[in-house]
């Protein structure tokens, strides 16, 4: 029986369709999660999309923290259910406390909108065992508030324990210590600001390519899910 | 009736961008003599009775959960009247 990876639709979401299309792609089976049922409906993984859930209004994530479906997940991710956050999805893991930091609005003020370099810093997660440390991947970024923002304490901290899952190679919109991605300290929750789920065909993905360098955080938590003792963030 | 007022800010800490591009814009439309300006958000907050103490106390703790994010803003709860 293949694995079965949830994505959650919030009003406002957007990649939810690029999400589920990624899972199935990888051999799993796409769930689709909707923000007001708690339900979780017996799925091994989850992904929170990106877009801009109940409008981005007050803070972006801070609506959907609160919505019935996060409840579930929140108590799940915390008894290990392997969590990745894109985008929105990562600002709502920020909101929620699952991850530290926040995402603010980007040096300069621009919505960014393009293809960005970055370099795997950890393997040790459920998304990211498929890739090799130093790895330098092509995957799109596209937002108005993805600059990571967090206390030095806490920033030392990401780094001492190797929770610093990816880094900008040029830094884009001003993230502290050039920051993409984070994981939380058991390794199963990461929260990432650029779209590996629009980097998995040739067709649709980075051009020039490669295309499909965001393939393997799907192809990692199908690992994972089979070999859960390998991680170890 | 009472109306109770939280103002929320970014830390000190935190860059702003956003006040940012407003101090730039100032000196181009003649506001001169202006060192910074920092932009934040301003909630007024309409209660069924009075903002007593325990009141208040609720206000704050909202302002903790959802108003604020305290990781990257700080915020001010005052009775307005």
């Amino acid at each position: 029986m293949p694995a079965r990876i949830g994505v959650v639709t919030f009003p406002g979401t957007q990649d939810d369709t690029d999400a589920l299309r990624a899972a199935r792609l990888v051999g799993a089976e796409p769930v689709a999660l909707w923000h007001r049922d708690p339900s979780l409906h017996d799925v091994d993984a989850v992904v929170l999309p990106g877009g801009f859930s109940y409008g981005d209004y007050l803070r972006c994530g801070a609506i959907a923290r609160f919505s019935p479906v996060m409840e579930s997940i929140i108590s799940a991710a915390r008894e290990g259910l392997p969590v990745l956050g894109i985008c929105n999805g990562f600002q709502i893991l920020c909101e929620s406390h699952l991850l530290p930091g926040a995402l603010i609005r980007n040096a300069g003020t621009l919505f960014i909108n393009r293809d960005v370099r970055l370099r795997v810093e950890s393997t040790g997660t459920a998304w990211t065992s498929d890739y090799a440390v130093g790895q330098e991947i092509l995957i799109p970024i596209k937002n108005g508030e993805g600059k990571f923002a967090a206390d030095e304490k806490t920033l030392d901290e990401l780094e001492a324990e190797g929770r610093v899952i990816a880094r900008y190679v040029e830094n884009p919109n001003g993230s502290a210590r050039d920051i993409a991605g984070i994981a939380n300290a058991a390794g199963n929750v990461v929260g990432l600001m650029p779209h590996p789920e629009h980097a998995i065909e040739e067709l649709t993905g980075p051009y020039p390519g490669p295309a499909t360098d965001g393939l393997p955080f799907f192809t990692s938590v199908l690992q994972h899910l089979l070999n859960p003792e390998l991680v170890d963030a | 009736m009472a109306r109770v007022v939280v103002d929320v800010m970014l830390k000190p800490e935190i860059l702003d961008p956003q006040g940012q591009a407003v101090n730039r814009a100032l000196p181009r439309l003649g506001f001169d003599g202006i060192v910074d300006v920092r932009q934040g958000k301003r909630f007024e907050v309409e209660l069924e009775g009075p903002a007593d103490e325990a009141a208040l106390a609720r206000v704050r703790e909202m302002a903790e959960k959802l108003l604020a994010n305290t990781v990257i803003e700080e915020f001010r709860v005052r009775v307005e009247g």
